[in-house]
């Protein structure tokens, strides 16, 4: 049976809210502080049923608290989510017509690379071919750095990724706008940044977190779809960085304000 | 689902456009319909409607709130309840309840005039909280408490000096603050946190802070009482006059919930 909602549920929210996106840990610390703070008994395990509660409530107003895993390090973060694809979350945008064109060029460009990133002259070169407004090179540069300073898109060393924020909220828009958008053979979440079987009859992707895990202590490992062999580097299982506990405001995401709304470009392909 | 988004993202440039546009635009004619058109409205639309409606409203606030930008009962008349106007009513008094009871915030009107709203906390206010999430609120306490040790109304000169023994300065760019003169002189104010107005008869003009709407119904005076005690390693209740403000404030809002 769902929690009643209270006021450790309310602040909760608000938290999120102005955060955006937290990990667990940051997750975790919030749901003991709002519990301390309204005089609730506070139970690390109960967190789900704490969301849960809160989600219900939610629902009405197409909004949600969803939980996923980020690519990079497999670790769980929580979201806030805005369901409705109305003109008013079109309205929150920060962007510009021609800066959401080019968003949705570099999705384009990451979700059909291999390797699940694009690199910054792909996407800079197609910023000439936009058909809203063309952006100068200089201005997309300047607009990508807004996608991930807002924590839409991540970068690492010139070449660009979806951020877990985004996978988490676009979920649904992804597997809507990409039909061959592939998930994974282990979680089966999207696979954007993964490993992907030789086999070309086969093809199936795992996380690299996902191989981590699913690998672990085999020297033989084997596609677990076509039994080829699985001829990638198996990494090691990260661990979560409990020693290091971020502090909140350092992760301190803008809000859902900054979302670049996608509903006008709902296209399938091929 | 898909269907309704899909109607919707076609109408969506035009209208949000039309919101920002009209942003500056004045109240347009707002009549309270008569009983008898009230019940032929509410007899148009289904309740699952209203609520539909009430979602909508609701997250346009919370986008609005975002920014802590004041929200005008036009624009939302206008590019969210429109031919819902009949029931406006209704759907405000749904919203108020959504607010209050999943968001834990209240609708206030800050302006009778031109019918303009902003959201408030209703939570217990701690200042703990706020102060680890974003260092800007920490300037904020400090820039509260400075006025309201003062008696509540203090000259541009004198924060300025104030807060330079903190180490905080109008004129220079801050770490954490940024641009300390247009965080306290332009966001602050925007955000209803703090007044700003110009001493009546200064040549050359002095201006003077005040606390703002947004304040006084949001950070708990006894609070910011204790936190200036503890800083000074003093009982708060030496400060007799700042204290029985204090607690009076708190007792009104326990009577308002
Ligand atoms: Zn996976
Ligand atoms: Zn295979």
């Amino acid at each position: 049976m769902a929690q009643p909602m209270g006021d450790s549920h309310r602040r909760f929210l608000q938290a999120i809210m102005s955060l955006g996106i937290v990990d667990e840990s940051q997750a975790n610390a919030l749901h003991r502080s709002c519990c301390e703070q309204h005089g609730v008994n506070y139970d690390q395990r109960s967190l789900d049923d704490f969301i849960g509660a809160i989600n219900v409530q939610l629902q009405p107003v197409f909004i949600q608290i969803r939980t996923g895993n980020s690519e990079e390090d497999g670790f769980q973060y929580r979201a806030l989510v805005n369901m409705a694809e109305t003109d008013v979350t079109r309205l929150s945008s920060d962007y510009a017509e021609n800066e959401l064109e080019l968003f949705r060029k570099t999705m384009d460009l990451i979700v059909e690379s291999e390797s699940g990133s694009a690199s910054s002259m792909d996407i800079l070169n197609s910023a000439d071919t936009l058909l809203t407004r063309k952006l100068k090179k200089k201005e997309a540069e300047l607009v990508l750095q807004k996608f991930v300073q807002d924590k839409w898109l991540n970068e690492k060393h010139g070449s660009y990724s979806l951020s877990t924020r985004c996978i988490i909220e676009m979920d649904q828009y992804l597997r809507n706008t990409y039909q061959d958008l592939k998930v994974c053979h282990v979680c089966n979440n999207i696979a954007l940044q993964s490993q992907i079987c030789d086999n070309p009859m086969c093809g199936i992707r795992i996380h690299i977190p996902c191989v981590a895990r699913f690998f672990k202590g085999n020297s033989d490992p084997h596609c677990p779809e076509c039994k080829d062999f699985w001829p990638h580097e198996i990494p090691e299982i990260q661990r979560p960085p409990s020693s290091q506990h971020q502090r909140l405001s350092e992760n301190a995401a803008p809000s859902t304000s900054g979302r670049p709304s996608t509903s006008q470009s709902r296209r399938p392909r091929r | 689902m898909s269907q309704r988004r899909k109607v919707a993202a076609s109408q969506g440039k035009r209208r949000s456009q039309a919101a920002l546009e009209n942003d500056g635009g004045e109240d347009v004619s707002f009549t309270q319909p008569t009983s008898s058109q009230l019940q032929r409205a509410r007899d148009n639309f289904t309740s699952v409607q209203v609520d539909h409606k009430a979602a909508e409203v609701v997250q346009f606030i919370l986008i609005k709130d975002q920014k802590k930008i004041p929200i005008r009962r036009t624009d939302i008349a206008k590019h969210i309840v429109k031919e819902y106007r009949a029931v406006y009513q209704d759907i405000m008094v749904r919203v108020g309840l959504i607010f209050e009871r999943v968001f834990g915030m209240e609708l206030v009107e800050i302006d009778t005039k031109s019918h303009t709203y902003i959201l408030i906390n209703k939570l217990e206010p701690t200042t703990e909280e706020p102060l680890s999430l974003n260092p800007k609120i920490g300037l904020l306490f400090v820039v509260l408490s400075v006025i309201f040790m003062k008696g509540g109304v203090i000259k541009e000169a004198v924060l300025k000096n104030t807060l330079k023994k903190l180490r905080v300065d109008f004129e220079e760019r801050h770490d954490e603050f940024g641009d300390v003169k247009k965080l306290i002189t332009e966001e602050f104010l925007r955000q209803k946190y703090l007044e700003y107005t110009r001493v009546p008869h200064t040549d050359p003009p002095e201006f003077e802070f005040r606390w703002g709407i947004r304040a006084e119904k949001e950070v708990s005076k006894l609070k910011i009482i204790e936190l200036v005690g503890q800083l000074h390693n003093q009982d708060p209740q030496i400060w007799t006059q700042q204290y029985r403000e204090a607690t009076s404030q708190s007792s009104q809002s326990s009577q308002r919930s």
